[in-house]
């Protein structure tokens, strides 16, 4: 296999937000132990803002260092923002994924998104 | 960082003695065995001194010995050779399915060609029943082949057995000796095989050159076409420093080898009692005691393979995964799940194997180390969570299985 970059591995060594939330505004669970990789992302929203996001994830190292470096990208972002954020981007930010490891950014993309639809849902019952 | 390699079943480091045997083919004896002037002469005959060794060692016949490029090449060469050298009287073929990916790709291969294959399951300890190789047995069937050590969770088949009933059905019979040649005694007559493969780079010897045992008379096509080397059966100019270095292996192998599974079979009970003693919720791969002296692996549940590889590969320590995110296919390991081991659970095996170069202190630095990782992926696996909040998930039971 291709080597993992040095911002993989620095986010593998020290993952960032890893943990759950209290009370989140918004939880997105996307993967399977069959395939080997589960993510949960937590996120927090204040004024249409995304101002905390954690995660727990079950995977490789591309796994781990996707979903920490998602919850990096999405803090301080409105909720437009953080629903453009694009699995590439999440690859990027790391210097770039071995190519049979894209799939780990495709689920960071997935949980974010999962969280931001659950977050939204939340409201619309809210507010009926 | 010193690196503690525990990764012994993937390559061994080539002995020195072995290196500086070498080294002169590479320089001054030189010459090619095919040429009839002194200096090719020199060169076969050493090795044929070699192939002597080497069937010494397996209990063989100089004569029934080929050089191959290693360990892939015997199995490729067993396989595709005796299919299809036999394919007249039938077109069937058993194996199991643990063997390693030498044996599976030949015989899928095969199967695409229009051969009848049979993949033997095999029990939660990876071991092959002789009964089922008994009844799978038909009128059409060529070739057995089913490994001797399993690579991955070192259980060892009951191949003298399979072998007999091969025997008594007039059925070619293969194994994959790749793991155990050098490491537990190896003898064709004893084991009842036509054919084995074995490669030097597992027992200390160099890389790209191994042997494959053909007993006299078994019918095999040529594994490569060109000149008259290897009696007609494998064209190419022998590797020769390879060759004389892999004889060295051998002899030292043969030396040391009880002295070496004796203290390998200790170290490997230290882990293995180390780690159910420190770490909950796992699980021993393989057979508890019908396995390779160097062998351990475990499962370790709610967290994955390549993540415990790369946090050990931090603190110094080279192992081993099944799990599909160490590999391309995204599957994890054929073996594992062929022991009835879940998904989940296969993805988070590790395999630690050990050689002439482990000391007890790497045992107990991977004790010191590999519960602090396992409890910090656990920390951020969802999975662990969950099954703590559900209920407890009895580790012992997963001993007792």
């Amino acid at each position: 296999m291709e080597a993992y970059s040095e911002k993989v591995m620095e986010h593998f060594r020290n993952p960032r937000n890893v943990g759950e939330i209290e009370n989140p505004d918004g939880i997105g669970h996307v993967g399977n132990p069959l395939c080997g990789d589960i993510m949960e992302l937590y996120i927090k929203v204040e004024d249409n803002t995304i101002v905390d996001a954690k995660f727990k994830t079950f995977g490789c190292g591309a796994a781990i260092a996707t979903s920490s470096m998602v919850t990096e990208l999405v803090k301080g972002k409105s909720i437009d923002e953080a629903l453009a954020i694009s699995n590439k981007a999440v690859a990027e930010a790391l210097g770039g994924l071995p190519p049979i490891k894209m799939h780990c950014s495709v689920l960071a993309e997935q949980a974010l998104k999962s969280a931001i639809e659950d977050y939204i849902e939340k409201e619309k019952k809210t507010l009926t | 960082m010193n690196i503690i390699f525990l990764d012994y079943a993937s390559t061994t480091p080539t002995d020195p003695e072995v290196v500086k045997v070498m080294l002169p083919y590479f320089t001054e004896r030189f010459g090619n065995p095919s040429s009839i002037y002194s200096l090719g002469q020199e060169a076969r005959a050493a090795i044929e001194g070699t192939r002597g060794k080497i069937a010494v060692a397996l209990g063989a016949k100089s004569k029934e010995i080929i050089f191959t490029s290693g360990g892939t090449e015997g199995n490729n060469f067993a396989i595709k050779g005796v299919a299809y050298a036999n394919e007249h009287k039938g077109n069937h073929i058993i194996t199991s399915s643990v063997e390693h990916h030498a044996v599976i790709e030949p015989c899928k291969f095969l199967e695409k060609k229009g051969f009848d294959l049979t993949y033997l399951p095999v029990d939660k300890d990876g071991l092959v029943n002789p009964d089922d190789v008994r009844k799978a047995i038909t009128k059409k069937t060529i070739l057995i082949s089913i490994m001797h050590a399993n690579n991955e969770v070192g259980t060892i088949e009951p191949i003298k057995e399979i072998g007999r009933i091969a025997r008594e059905h007039n059925v070619y019979f293969h194994t994959d000796s790749v793991q155990s040649f050098g490491h537990i005694p190896v003898d064709v007559n004893d084991l009842n095989v036509d054919l084995l493969s074995v490669s030097a780079h597992k027992l200390y010897g160099p890389k790209g050159i191994g042997a494959l045992y053909i007993r006299k008379g078994t019918k095999v096509i040529p594994f490569m076409h060109g000149g008259d080397q290897e009696r007609k059966r494998r064209a190419s100019t022998e590797n020769v420093p390879g060759i004389i270095g892999f004889g060295k292996a051998v002899e030292i192998a043969s030396t040391y080898m009880n002295e070496e599974a004796k203290m390998l079979t200790t170290l490997r009970d230290k882990l293995v009692k180390g780690i159910f003693a420190k770490i909950d919720h796992i699980r021993l791969n393989g057979h508890p005691t019908q396995r390779l002296p160097n062998n351990v692996n475990f499962a370790f549940e709610f967290v994955e393979g390549e993540s415990m590889l790369l946090s050990l590969d931090m603190e110094g320590i080279a192992a081993s995964t099944g799990s599909a995110c160490s590999s391309s296919s995204l599957e994890p390991s054929h073996v594992l799940l062929a022991l009835g081991l879940p998904h989940e659970i296969a993805h988070g095996s590790l395999r630690f194997t050990f050689g002439r170069y482990t000391k007890n202190e790497d045992i107990d630095y991977v004790l010191e180390v590999l519960p602090k990782i396992v409890e910090k992926l656990r920390s951020m696996s969802p999975l662990y969570k969950k099954k703590n909040k559900v209920t407890n998930f009895s580790s012992k039971s997963a001993k007792e299985n």
